[in-house]
C-alpha cells in the first residue's frame, strides 16, 4: 500500500469497515510511516473538534420558549 | 438538534423554530414511538424531516442557487491533493502535527462551523449526524436511506475537507 492509498482508507479503518486482510496491510503501513500516522492523528482531531460543536450552549431565547411550550403542553395533557 | 436543523436551513432563527417544532412533535407523538430505533435516532429523524420540508419551502423562494454547485459527495476521487505525494505514491510533503492550544481555540471552532456549512448537503448531513450528534453508522444509513458504503464515502469526504481547512489555518 502507498501513502496515497492509505489516506483514502482511513475513514473505513476508523469505522472498522476494512476486511481483515486490508486492515492488516493498513496497520503494517501505518506502523512504519510517520506521515500517515500524522494524517490519521489529524483526522481523529478533526472528528473531535467537530464533535465539540455539540457542546455549544442552546441560545437562551430558545431555551425559554421550549420551557414555556413544555409547561403548556404538560398543563393541557395534565 | 440545532446543528442538524442548520444543516438544512441556514437562517439560525428558522433553525431554532424547527427545533422547537420538533420538540413539540416529539412530546405529542411520544406514545407513537415504537422503540424500533433508539429514541435519539427517532428524535433526529423528526428534526430532519421538519428541516427538510422547511428547506423545500425556502428553496421555492431562493431558486436554483444550489444547483450550480458541483456535488462530488459520492465520488471516489482522492481527497488529498496529488501534489502532496511523489510518483511512488509516498508523501513528498507529509502533514505536520498541530499545536494543541490553537486547535482548541474559539476561532478554530468558528472556522470548523463555517467549513461544515460550506459542504454540499449530502456530506453536511452525514458529518453532522455522525460527528456532532454522535449517531453510529447504521443509524445514519437508516435515517438517510443510504448504503453503508455511501455513508462512509460522504463522511470521508466531509472529514477530509474539514481537515484540509484546519491544516491551512493551523500551519
Amino acid at each position: 500500500m502507498t501513502c496515497r492509498q492509505v489516506v483514502e482508507l482511513m475513514t473505513d479503518y476508523l469505522d472498522g469497515a476494512l476486511s481483515a486482510v486490508d486492515r492488516a496491510r493498513f496497520e503494517e503501513h501505518i506502523a512504519g510511516c510517520d506521515g500517515c500516522r500524522a494524517y490519521l492523528a489529524q483526522l481523529r482531531t478533526t472528528r473531535e473538534v467537530v464533535g465539540r460543536l455539540a457542546d455549544e450552549p442552546i441560545p437562551k431565547t430558545v431555551e425559554d420558549d421550549l420551557v414555556k411550550a413544555f409547561r403548556n403542553w404538560k398543563g393541557k395533557s395534565g | 438538534m440545532l446543528r442538524l436543523a442548520m444543516t438544512y436551513v441556514r437562517d439560525p432563527g428558522m433553525a431554532e423554530e424547527v427545533v422547537q417544532e420538533a420538540w413539540l412533535t416529539c412530546l405529542r407523538s411520544l406514545e407513537k414511538f415504537e422503540g424500533r430505533s433508539s429514541l435519539k435516532t427517532w428524535i433526529y429523524g423528526i428534526v430532519m424531516n421538519l428541516a427538510r420540508s422547511r428547506k423545500r419551502r425556502e428553496s421555492r423562494i431562493l431558486p436554483f442557487a444550489s444547483l450550480w454547485r458541483r456535488d462530488d459527495s459520492d465520488s471516489r476521487r482522492p481527497t488529498v491533493e496529488a501534489g502532496r505525494f511523489g510518483v511512488d505514491g509516498l508523501w513528498s510533503s507529509p502533514p505536520d502535527s498541530w499545536p494543541e492550544s490553537k486547535v482548541l481555540s474559539g476561532e478554530t471552532m468558528l472556522r470548523v462551523k463555517a467549513a461544515i456549512q460550506s459542504l454540499p448537503i449530502k456530506q453536511r448531513e452525514v458529518i453532522t449526524l455522525r460527528d456532532v450528534a454522535g449517531l453510529d453508522a447504521d443509524e445514519v444509513c437508516g435515517l438517510l436511506s443510504i448504503s453503508a458504503e455511501n455513508q462512509r464515502v460522504r463522511l470521508h469526504r466531509a472529514r477530509a475537507a474539514v481537515r484540509k481547512m484546519l491544516e491551512e489555518y493551523l500551519k
